[in-house]
């Protein structure tokens, strides 16, 4: 019978602690939830490297192309406007006017595609079910979970070395 | 740990010390520009551009104590160390202006006393300049209107005041700082902190304006017709980034020597973060000044530009702005790439070079116009300044102990982690 445990922790320092012992021990922790992000806790509980950056960047740059195409659609090609005595009616003699759009706008996409991209991946969208084991995980404790599905420890050794962690309360439940 | 200032780095700087004078020497000797014009620019540039690169460091000390900040804390004596090039720095740049006002040099247009007067009425072999018409007067052919309104601003005593104001304030606070500092070696001591808190704060207040002030009154009024308000950010935030590679460098070498193992992978970090965050508020400033006036095009704002973007200077001045930009834009924005010395070494190199062209095109345009020459005289002189600037820097850290003792967040700084 495979079971999930869900240790809580009331310090985020404790949770470093507890997780590094028990990762020492060769036991996989499968995941950490927390009110806020803990600094440094990836690489020790084995958490690939986010790739929201990556994605942050490319969102960026289709908003830095989106925009100068555009404003090469509706100021040059389209209807060719003359500003302040600038008719050159070429997009790089004229960039320098288009820069503070073209800016914005890469924030814009950056940000608003690297926070919707988070949502999704976390399956944190507005009204979608929560997934985190208590509800005080929002609030001020921190819950491990460790499932004995990939650890190849029985559920009584994994039991004891989690007693051993500096813990606050511990739930098993059957998966 | 101390840090001992000898051996090869000793012998280096003072390599680049001796080619400093050998070009100090010869540049002199060979230009033959108009009373020594291309001489007196480029000690102006290489004097203004590493005084401000001290001056920053003491800027993002106080900074640093202003906002009670934690992490920098095993840096502090870094930031001291900078600071020991200030006098130096601060000599060059008076006599330049001394000699300007001496009329060695014709470097600041506005030194030139027949512009403010309308009148002048002939005393023998010479000219008296007067701003009413009187008996035997005529018109001043030299006489400048834009100029002479800014006669006030120029007046020499008012000058002379600010100059010495700001150099004053700024070597004050930094002897105090000093001071403090390692007083607070001695014994912990919270009051000594707070009181270092609250003049860090008083400094920024008076570093807030002098910083703009110096740079329109030693810089910007080489181009005397011209002005711009954003000037003095622009030239500051330049300042502010050149301080910010020189340290980051300097520290990759000093713990690859064993010194400041405090200093971690997070602290390394943080510094790249540093160089990448002001490179962009430099390219933000230097775009924002030129937008505003490219898009106006009115022509007592466009003549700044008009030799810098379309006469002699387009391409240093196009390639440095795109250096400074794009190459730590594209190369250091990642994570990895701000940790790698393998990316942050030959950026950082690159961009520092790039930062001093930055100055270097503030000054000439302006003072050489259309007959400038680059050659070994402005390397050798860059490159002697740089061993000044760092034979005075690391002189002044083997001076105290490397890590200082009793800062309330050294423990956090030690410890950090991101």
């Amino acid at each position: 019978m495979s079971k999930i445990f869900h240790v809580m922790y009331d310090d985020d320092a404790k949770v470093m602690t507890a997780a590094g012992k028990l990762v020492g021990q060769g036991i996989r922790v499968k995941d950490v939830y927390s009110p806020f992000p803990i600094h440094g806790i990836d690489p020790v509980i084995g958490i690939k490297r986010t790739r929201l950056a990556i994605c942050s960047f490319m969102y960026a740059m289709t908003g830095t192309s989106l925009a100068l195409l555009g404003m090469w659609y509706f100021m040059i090609q389209d209807w060719p406007m003359n500003i302040g005595g600038k008719p050159s009616f070429t997009l790089l003699e004229n960039v320098t006017a288009f820069i503070p759009v073209t800016f914005e706008f890469s924030v814009l996409c950056g940000a608003h595609g690297m926070a919707i991209t988070y949502l999704l991946r976390n399956g944190t969208l507005p009204g979608m079910p929560a997934s985190n084991p208590d509800p005080r995980t929002t609030d001020d404790k921190f819950v491990v979970e460790i499932t004995t599905d990939n650890n190849s420890m029985s559920a009584e050794e994994l039991e004891a070395a989690i007693r051993a962690t500096d813990l606050l309360e511990l739930s098993i439940k059957d998966a | 740990m101390e840090f001992k200032f000898e051996g090869r780095l000793k012998l280096v700087t003072q390599v680049l010390m001796a080619v400093g004078v050998l070009a100090l020497v010869g540049g002199f000797l060979t230009d033959h520009s108009d009373h020594h014009q291309r001489f007196w620019a480029n000690l102006l540039i290489n004097g203004f551009f590493y005084f401000t690169m001290a001056l920053a460091a003491l800027f993002f000390y106080a900074l640093q104590y202003a906002t009670e900040s934690g992490w920098s804390a095993v840096l502090k004596r870094w930031f001291e160390a900078l600071w020991g090039f200030l006098p130096w720095g601060a000599a060059v740049i008076v006599i330049v202006l001394v000699a300007g006002k001496l009329h060695l040099h014709h470097l600041y247009h506005w030194m030139d006393h027949s512009l403010y007067h309308e009148y002048m009425v002939e005393h023998g072999d010479h000219f008296h300049y007067v701003d009413e018409i009187e008996e035997g007067a005529v018109l001043n052919p030299n006489y400048d209107h834009v100029i002479a309104g800014k006669a006030a601003y120029f007046a020499d005593w008012f000058f002379w005041l600010r100059t010495a104001v700001y150099i004053g304030t700024f070597l004050i606070f930094a002897r105090l700082f000093r001071k403090w500092s390692l007083q607070e070696d001695e014994a912990p001591n919270l009051d000594l902190h707070y009181k270092q808190y609250r003049r860090g704060a008083l400094f920024l207040v008076f570093f807030a304006v002098f910083s703009s002030t110096l740079a329109w009154d030693w810089i910007m009024s080489i181009d005397t017709h011209w002005f711009s308000t954003l000037f003095g950010w622009y030239v500051f935030s330049g300042m502010w980034v050149s301080f910010m590679i020189f340290t980051n460098l300097s520290m990759l070498w000093l713990r690859s020597k064993g010194y400041f193992q405090e200093v971690n992978e997070s602290h390394m970090h943080d510094l790249g973060k540093w160089m990448f965050a002001i490179s962009m508020l430099w390219s933000y400033l230097w775009l924002s000044q030129f937008l505003l006036i490219w898009y106006s095009n009115i022509p007592e704002e466009v003549t700044y530009y008009m030799s810098r973007v379309l006469g002699d200077y387009k391409v240093p001045f196009m390639l440095m702005f795109f250096i400074n930009f794009a190459v730590p834009f594209y190369t250091l924005i990642a994570r990895d790439a701000k940790r790698n010395p393998r990316f942050v070494i030959p950026v950082g190199i690159l961009i520092f070079i790039a930062h001093f062209v930055d100055v270097y095109l503030l000054v000439i345009p302006g003072t050489m116009f259309d007959h400038n020459h680059f050659g070994f005289f402005e390397v050798g002189l860059f490159l002697g300044f740089l061993g000044l600037f760092m034979n005075r820097t690391f002189a002044t850290l083997a001076k105290a102990p490397l890590i200082s003792k009793n800062h309330p967040m050294l423990q956090e700084s030690i410890e950090l982690q991101y």
